[in-house]
């Protein structure tokens, strides 16, 4: 008995085994393509369109840095994975980056020594329901099934949000976005929770959006990016800088369409000279990316606001608003050190 | 030179010596894999401990056996996934098998329409993957029942809805206790009435109805206890109350989804089994039965399948460990078993994905292991004693 879990649990672990002797910037060279995990599928961030080309906000973030370290955004392999799957994918090196919709937690950070790079989008946990239930705030709630996507937090905001207002509720757990859906939309739950992003993108998908709202209440703070495995930090540093060269060109007014003319002049303004590789910015060399990697970024995949715009904003169907996923100048979160 | 080829051509030494061979080779096969997993974990830079267990799980089950919340430990979380495990595994069981050993009779009944029902139930059944039978199965009961609001009521105390079955749950008061020891007694009463009757016969051949006077003698026995003491039992009934029913007994959707795909997933090939083992009875068994008088079911009970159920018991222990098993499958209609609990909601929360999947293998084998030892025992003693 003892020899038959040993070798169970041995090749168990055999599947962990991932190249993490050569550095990931290496490997994604030399393989000539950038494998990147996403959502096995949730409107706006990653789905396939109708030619079977993957597109989303969390997409779009793979192909920034593929045309950071390869100089081409469409070099990317992607790998889909559930809440559930996710890290141990990361982990087994099946992926350079984790670009999944995944909260940013202290236990995840250091207990299962992954490294999270920065936030890409700040969500909060909401609560959907159908008009027709007459619910009006997230406190009329007791005693509802609430259909959760499992394998996230979600579970523990929503399980401390009950107990702290003194309600019950009955728990209805489910492994994917599309699996959930179908059951609140059979009635089998009153509502369904998970980050308010994910209400709006499912949302988006029904026959009758107008039918069904979420709810005014906020339950959590989701600060939402990408993540890459521990111990290289030359690869970190990469991903971090690549999400903040986005950031920077929506802060400098640098767009796709600009950033070539741009690039091929003095501007006044020295920062965008350095992000832009007319000036020298020193170090680059040490990321081992060349002079022109924001230029590729920006010009190939687009500054931040453009990728927000663009799968998120208010000409798409999920029509969410900037809110907190703006520049601190305009009343969000994020605030970008100097490109120095 | 000659000492070496000696023991060479030596059948037994021979035999020890590949054996020695073999058995390194595994050794190192195994310690490769073993060395292989700790550097790997040793690069990634975690660690293998179990202190998880202890922390509080944080997350709600929808289904609990033994008391739980959410600051209960994740060990707790996953006694509770087990615990539902070991309950749809054992409504399964007891699912499949009655429905099981029913159909491998009818099969091979002499009426031919009953006989087709049955055939193309076991055919259509085994044929399609189990997973489809759960998802089909709890399609139909969320898809097809209505919305609590609008749930079957059947006389006001029981309600089918898509949240699940809800029937009026007996709370005991005072004065139980009588009843209880009156059931007692009837028990007793019953086994040694059985044991006598019995012994009667095998002196006498005078035969007693034993189990009508048995069956008569549980249910009155109880009852005249009960009412004595002023119907000491009463019963909540469920009611709704805002989204859902509360109070009474619940069954969930999923339960329910579970337990009927596999049991009638599993009865398909109980039923081939039960045939298998029929058919393996000699014919002149019963030929010999009928001659001296015996009636058809008579022939079946004492004849036919005391000796069929030494065919039918080994592969109806697989076919038990497997339905176990499957109820693994749960996780996909949102049943919190064992998977979905320690082997799911803990392992994505802690992030121990090797130490929780050690321990929920550790347990289905303890589990399968357990069901095959009292099987083999069971098998042990109805096999043919030789002589």
């Amino acid at each position: 008995m003892k020899t038959k879990i040993l070798l169970a649990a041995a090749t168990a672990g055999v599947m962990f085994a991932g190249s993490v002797l050569a550095s990931t910037l290496d490997d994604v060279r030399a393989r000539g393509k950038l494998n990147c995990i996403i959502n096995t599928g949730l409107a706006g961030f990653a789905a396939p369109d109708d030619k079977g080309k993957w597109t989303g906000f969390d997409v779009d973030f793979c192909r920034a840095v593929a045309a950071a370290t390869l100089g081409d955004a469409d070099k990317v392999n992607y790998t889909t994975a559930t809440g559930k799957t996710r890290f141990t994918k990361l982990a087994a090196g099946e992926g350079e980056i984790l670009s999944r919709n995944t909260t940013w937690t202290f236990s995840r950070d250091v207990d299962l020594s992954q490294t999270f790079v920065g936030v890409s989008y700040y969500d909060g946990q909401g609560f959907m329901v159908p008009k027709a239930l007459g619910v009006k705030s997230a406190k009329g709630l007791d005693g509802a099934s609430v259909c959760i996507q499992t394998g996230t937090t979600t579970e523990l905001n929503l399980a401390e949000f009950f107990a702290g207002n003194g309600m019950k509720y009955n728990p209805v757990p489910i492994e994917t976005n599309a699996e959930a859906q179908e059951l609140y939309k059979a009635g089998r739950c009153d509502v369904y929770t998970t980050d308010a992003s994910g209400l709006y993108a499912t949302m988006s998908s029904f026959d009758n959006p107008a039918d069904h709202m979420v709810l005014p209440e906020i339950v959590s703070k989701e600060p939402l990016g990408p993540v890459v495995r521990h111990g290289d930090d030359q690869w970190a540093d990469i991903v971090a800088w690549t999400l903040k060269a986005m950031m920077a060109g929506e802060e400098l007014g640098i767009t796709s369409a600009n950033v070539k003319s741009l690039a091929g002049k003095d501007n006044k303004n020295k920062e965008i000279n350095r992000l832009l590789g007319k000036d020298p910015l020193q170090g680059i060399s040490k990321l081992g990316l060349s002079a022109d990697w924001a230029v590729n970024i920006i010009g190939q995949v687009g500054n931040y606001e453009e990728v927000f715009e663009k799968n998120l904003g208010m000409s798409t169907p999920l029509k969410i608003a900037r809110g907190m996923n703006q520049l601190y100048r305009d009343g969000g979160l994020f605030y970008i050190p100097p490109i120095k | 030179m000659s000492f070496l080829s000696n023991i060479w051509r030596n059948e037994k030494s021979r035999e020890i010596i590949v054996q020695i061979f073999v058995l390194l080779c595994i050794g190192w096969f195994l310690s490769w894999l073993i060395s292989n997993v700790d550097a790997n974990f040793k690069a990634l830079g975690k660690d293998i401990s179990f202190e998880f267990l202890f922390i509080p799980a944080g997350y709600d089950i929808n289904q609990y056996l033994i008391d739980y919340n959410n600051r209960d430990s994740h060990l707790r979380a996953g006694i509770v996934g087990l615990l539902n495990t070991g309950l749809v595994a054992v409504f399964g069981i007891i699912l499949a098998t009655v429905l099981g050993i029913s159909l491998g009779i009818i099969r091979l009944s002499k009426n031919w329409l009953a006989s087709k029902i049955a055939y193309w139930y076991i055919e259509f059944t085994r044929n399609v993957p189990i997973l489809l039978h759960i998802l089909l199965w709890h399609g139909i009961i969320i898809n097809t029942l209505p919305h609590p609001r609008k749930a079957l009521n059947l006389a006001d105390v029981t309600f089918l809805s898509n949240r699940g079955f809800y029937i009026p749950k007996p709370l005991t008061e005072n004065g139980i206790e009588l009843v209880y020891l009156f059931l007692v007694i009837a028990i007793i009463f019953s086994v040694l009435f059985f044991k006598y009757a019995k012994k009667k016969q095998d002196l006498t051949g005078v035969q007693y109805p034993v189990f009508w006077i048995n069956f008569f003698v549980l249910i009155s026995l109880p009852l005249i206890a009960f009412v004595i003491s002023g119907m000491p039992i009463s019963l909540e009934i469920p009611a709704l109350k805002g989204f859902n029913f509360r109070g009474g007994m619940h069954m969930s959707p999923e339960l329910a989804a579970l337990t009927f795909a596999l049991g009638i997933y599993t009865a398909a090939f109980i039923a081939e089994i039960v045939r298998a083992g029929i058919l393996a009875v000699d014919k002149g068994q019963r030929e010999a039965a009928e001659s001296i008088g015996l009636k058809s079911s008579k022939v079946m009970k004492l004849v036919i399948l005391p000796q069929a159920r030494r065919v039918i018991i080994p592969p109806l222990t697989s076919q038990y460990l497997n339905l176990t098993k499957n109820s693994s499958l749960a996780i996909a209609i949102g049943y919190m078993d064992l998977v979905a609990t320690l082997g799911g909601i803990s392992l994505n929360q802690t992030g121990r994905e090797m130490e929780t999947m050690v321990i929920v293998m550790l347990i289905y084998l303890s589990v399968s292991l357990s069901i095959s030892a009292f099987m083999n025992w069971y098998n042990n003693k109805v096999k043919l004693v030789g002589r």
